[in-house]
C-alpha cells in the first residue's frame, strides 16, 4: 500500500511530541492494528478517521494505555514509554476522553473531574485521615469550567447522569483538557451532540490546540474534522492509509481513500 | 450515548428540548431527584412512621428499656450490613457474611477457651480469620473474574462447613469465656438508657466507615468501580484493588460483628445467624442501596437495621405471631427495592 506523507508546514522542523512506530494489536485471530504509525507534533490537531472496524479506537487505546499493542514503539517527547494501563499514559500528560465517556453516572461533576486524583485536605486531615478536599475540588472545578467557557455546567455538585448527553460530554472534555499537560486525545466528542454543543466542542478543541496542546481527535464527521483538523489520518483495515490535509485533499478524496476506492 | 449520527439541526432542536425538560419538574420528580440524591431520606421516613406507628399501638413501645433492647437486637446485623453495604455499593452481593462472622466468633472462643490463648490474641486470631475469607472471595471476583454472588454462595458453604469441622458443632457458653470476648454484651448506663458496648461499637463502625466512604479519596472510588467498572478503570482507577480492599474491609468488619455477636448471645454457637446473611441484605436495601452497586449510604443501612427491628420488636408487642414479622420484612424488601427502582428511573 503506498503512503504519502503531507504534514503541515508549521510543524515541520518540530520534534513529535507523540510518534508511534509499527503498532500491532491483534484479538484472537481478529487484526485490529496491522504496524500503524503516527506522529503528533506540538500545537496541531490530528483527526484520526476510518470507517467502522478500520481500527481507529484500537489505535487510540493503545496510545492511551486502555490497551497494550503486541508490538510496536511508542514515544512520548522522544522517550520511549509503555503504557500498560490507562493512568501509566495519564502520568506522561495523555488525557482521554472515550467514545463511551469515561464518567460515573451517579457522582457529581466535580467528583468525575477529579476521579482517580482527588485532592486531600492540607494538614492531619489530610495526611493521617486522608480526607478529600472536597471545597477546593469543587471551586477549581468551576473555575476550569468557566475557563474553557463551559456555561451550561455551573452547578457542579449535580450528579452526571441528571445532565444531557452534550454537558456529560463537555464534564469529559473538561476533564481531559483540565488535565492534560501534552496531548488531549477526543473519540468522537461530537457523536452524539447537537450542533451549537458540536460547536463549542470544536471551540473547545481550538483553544487547546491555541494553547499549544496537541490535540487527536477521532470523528465520523468529516465536515467536523476538516473544520479543526491540520492533518488528517486515515485508517483502513488496520493499517494507515494516507495522512492529508484538509488543504491538499477534499472531504469526497478522504472518503475514498477511507474506502479504499482512492489511495492518497 | 452510543448514537452515531452527525449533528444536524434537528439534533440540536432535541438538545435544546432536553434541557428545558430538565428545568420543567412535576412535583414527583423533584421528591424522587431529592431521594435520588439523599438515599438515606427514605429509609428514615420509613423508621419515623413505623416509630410512631407502633408507639401508638402499644405504650410498652416507646419506653427506654424496649429501645435499648431494640439496638442490641439489631447491634450483630447492623454491623453485618456494614460489610454488606461495602460490598453492595460495588455492585456485588456478599452471602457469606454471615457465615464468615461465625466463623471468626467461634475461633475467638475456641482459642481463648479450648486452647487457653489469651483473649487479645484470640480476638486477633478472630480478626485474621475475617481478613482471610475477605481476601478468598476478594481473589475470587478480581482474580478469577467470576459474580460475587456465586463465590459467596460456594465460599458460604465452605464457611459453615470449617465451622462445624472446626468446632465440632459445640456452642462455647460465655461463661467459660475471659471477660474481655464478652465485653461487648456488658451496658453501661447513659441517661436513662443502658447502653451495651456493642451497640457503641456498630456505631463508632459506621462512623468510620461513613467517613471513609464519604470523604477519602478510596471512598469515591467504591462508589465509582459499582457505578460503572469500565469508566472507573478509564478514569485511572485500580479497579481490582479497589474490589480487593473492599472484601478486605468487609471481613474485618465481620470479625468485629463476630466479638458483638459473642457479647450479644453470650456464646459462640456454630449454629447460630443461619438468618443473618439475608438479614444484612435485608437491611441494605431497606436502607436504599441500590443492588445494582454505586449508589447508596452507609447510614441507610443503619436505618434499614433498625426498621427491621422496630417491626420485628413492634410487631410482637403487638401480639402479632412472628409469622406476621417475617411476612412484612418480605414486603418492606419488596417496596425498598420497588422505590429504588423508581428513584433510578431519573437517569433515563
Amino acid at each position: 500500500m503506498t503512503m504519502t506523507e503531507f504534514t503541515a508546514p508549521h510543524v515541520t522542523t518540530r520534534e513529535p511530541i507523540l510518534r508511534a512506530r509499527n503498532l500491532v494489536k491483534t484479538f484472537g485471530r481478529v487484526v485490529g492494528l496491522d504496524g500503524v504509525s503516527l506522529d503528533l507534533y506540538p500545537g496541531e490537531v490530528l483527526a484520526i478517521i476510518g470507517d467502522n472496524g478500520a481500527g481507529k479506537s484500537t489505535l487510540i487505546k493503545c496510545l492511551t494505555g486502555a490497551e497494550v499493542p503486541d508490538t510496536g514503539e511508542l514515544f512520548v517527547s522522544g522517550q520511549q514509554v509503555h503504557f500498560k494501563r490507562p493512568q501509566d499514559a495519564r502520568v506522561h500528560g495523555i488525557e482521554t476522553v472515550y467514545q463511551n465517556l469515561a464518567v460515573s453516572p451517579a457522582l457529581d461533576v466535580a467528583s468525575n473531574l477529579f476521579l482517580g486524583r482527588e485532592e486531600r485536605r492540607a494538614g492531619l486531615l489530610g495526611s493521617v485521615f486522608r480526607m478529600l478536599d472536597t471545597k477546593g475540588m469543587r471551586r477549581k472545578a468551576k473555575e476550569e469550567l468557566t475557563r474553557l467557557g463551559i456555561s451550561t455546567l455551573q452547578d457542579v455538585t449535580v450528579p452526571v447522569e441528571n445532565l444531557s448527553g452534550g454537558q456529560r460530554q463537555a464534564v469529559a472534555v473538561a476533564r481531559a483538557a483540565a488535565f492534560g499537560s501534552k496531548v488531549v486525545v477526543l473519540d468522537e466528542p461530537t457523536a452524539a451532540l447537537g450542533v451549537r454543543e458540536s460547536n463549542q466542542v470544536l471551540q473547545l478543541v481550538r483553544d487547546l490546540r491555541d494553547r499549544g496542546l496537541p490535540v487527536i481527535l477521532i470523528s465520523h464527521n468529516m465536515p467536523h474534522v476538516f473544520d479543526v483538523a491540520d492533518r488528517i489520518h486515515i485508517q483502513r483495515l488496520g493499517k494507515c492509509a494516507a495522512t492529508i490535509t484538509p488543504q491538499s485533499h477534499t472531504m469526497t478524496d478522504a472518503v475514498a481513500i477511507m474506502t479504499g476506492a482512492a489511495t492518497a | 450515548m452510543t448514537q452515531q449520527q452527525t449533528a444536524g439541526p434537528p439534533s440540536a432542536g432535541h438538545a435544546d428540548l432536553a434541557e428545558e425538560f430538565l428545568d420543567r419538574q412535576t412535583p414527583l420528580s423533584r421528591i424522587r431527584n431529592i431521594l435520588h440524591r439523599y438515599p438515606a431520606v427514605s429509609p428514615a421516613l420509613v423508621l419515623l412512621i413505623a416509630v410512631v406507628v407502633f408507639g401508638l399501638l402499644n405504650d410498652r413501645f416507646l419506653r427506654v428499656e424496649n429501645l435499648s433492647l431494640i439496638t442490641q437486637q439489631v447491634s450483630v446485623v447492623g454491623t453485618l450490613a456494614i460489610a454488606q453495604t461495602l460490598i453492595i455499593l460495588t455492585a456485588g452481593i456478599d452471602l457469606s457474611v454471615g457465615a464468615v462472622m461465625i466463623l471468626s466468633s467461634m475461633v475467638m472462643a475456641q482459642l481463648a477457651v479450648n486452647n487457653g490463648l489469651p483473649a487479645p490474641v484470640a480476638l486477633l486470631a478472630g480478626l485474621v480469620v475475617g481478613l482471610a475469607a475477605g481476601a478468598l472471595n476478594g481473589f475470587l471476583v478480581t482474580r478469577f473474574r467470576l459474580p460475587p454472588f456465586i463465590v459467596t454462595l460456594g465460599t458460604l458453604n465452605i464457611f459453615i462447613a470449617l465451622t462445624l469441622l472446626y468446632s465440632n458443632g459445640a456452642t462455647v457458653r460465655g461463661s467459660a469465656m475471659p471477660p474481655l470476648l464478652t465485653w461487648t454484651g456488658t451496658t453501661f448506663p447513659l441517661g436513662p438508657v443502658r447502653i451495651s458496648t456493642g451497640v457503641v461499637m456498630m456505631l463508632l463502625l459506621y462512623i468510620a466507615v461513613a467517613f471513609i466512604l464519604g470523604k477519602t479519596a478510596w471512598g469515591r472510588h467504591v462508589y465509582a468501580v459499582g457505578d460503572d467498572k469500565e469508566a472507573a478503570r478509564l478514569a485511572g482507577i485500580p479497579v481490582s484493588r479497589v474490589l480487593m480492599s473492599v472484601y478486605l474491609a468487609a471481613g474485618a468488619v465481620l470479625a468485629a460483628g463476630a466479638w458483638i455477636q459473642i457479647g450479644r448471645t453470650n456464646a459462640a454457637s456454630p449454629n447460630a445467624g443461619v438468618d443473618l446473611n439475608l438479614d444484612s441484605i435485608t437491611a441494605v436495601v431497606i436502607g436504599g442501596t441500590s443492588l445494582f452497586g454505586g449508589r447508596g449510604s452507609i447510614w441507610g443501612s443503619l436505618l434499614g437495621a433498625l426498621i427491621v427491628g422496630v417491626f420485628r420488636n413492634g410487631l410482637s408487642l403487638a401480639g402479632l405471631d412472628v409469622l406476621y414479622q417475617t411476612l412484612a420484612v418480605g414486603v418492606l424488601i419488596i417496596l425498598a427495592v420497588s422505590i429504588d427502582q423508581w428513584i433510578r428511573k431519573v437517569k433515563s
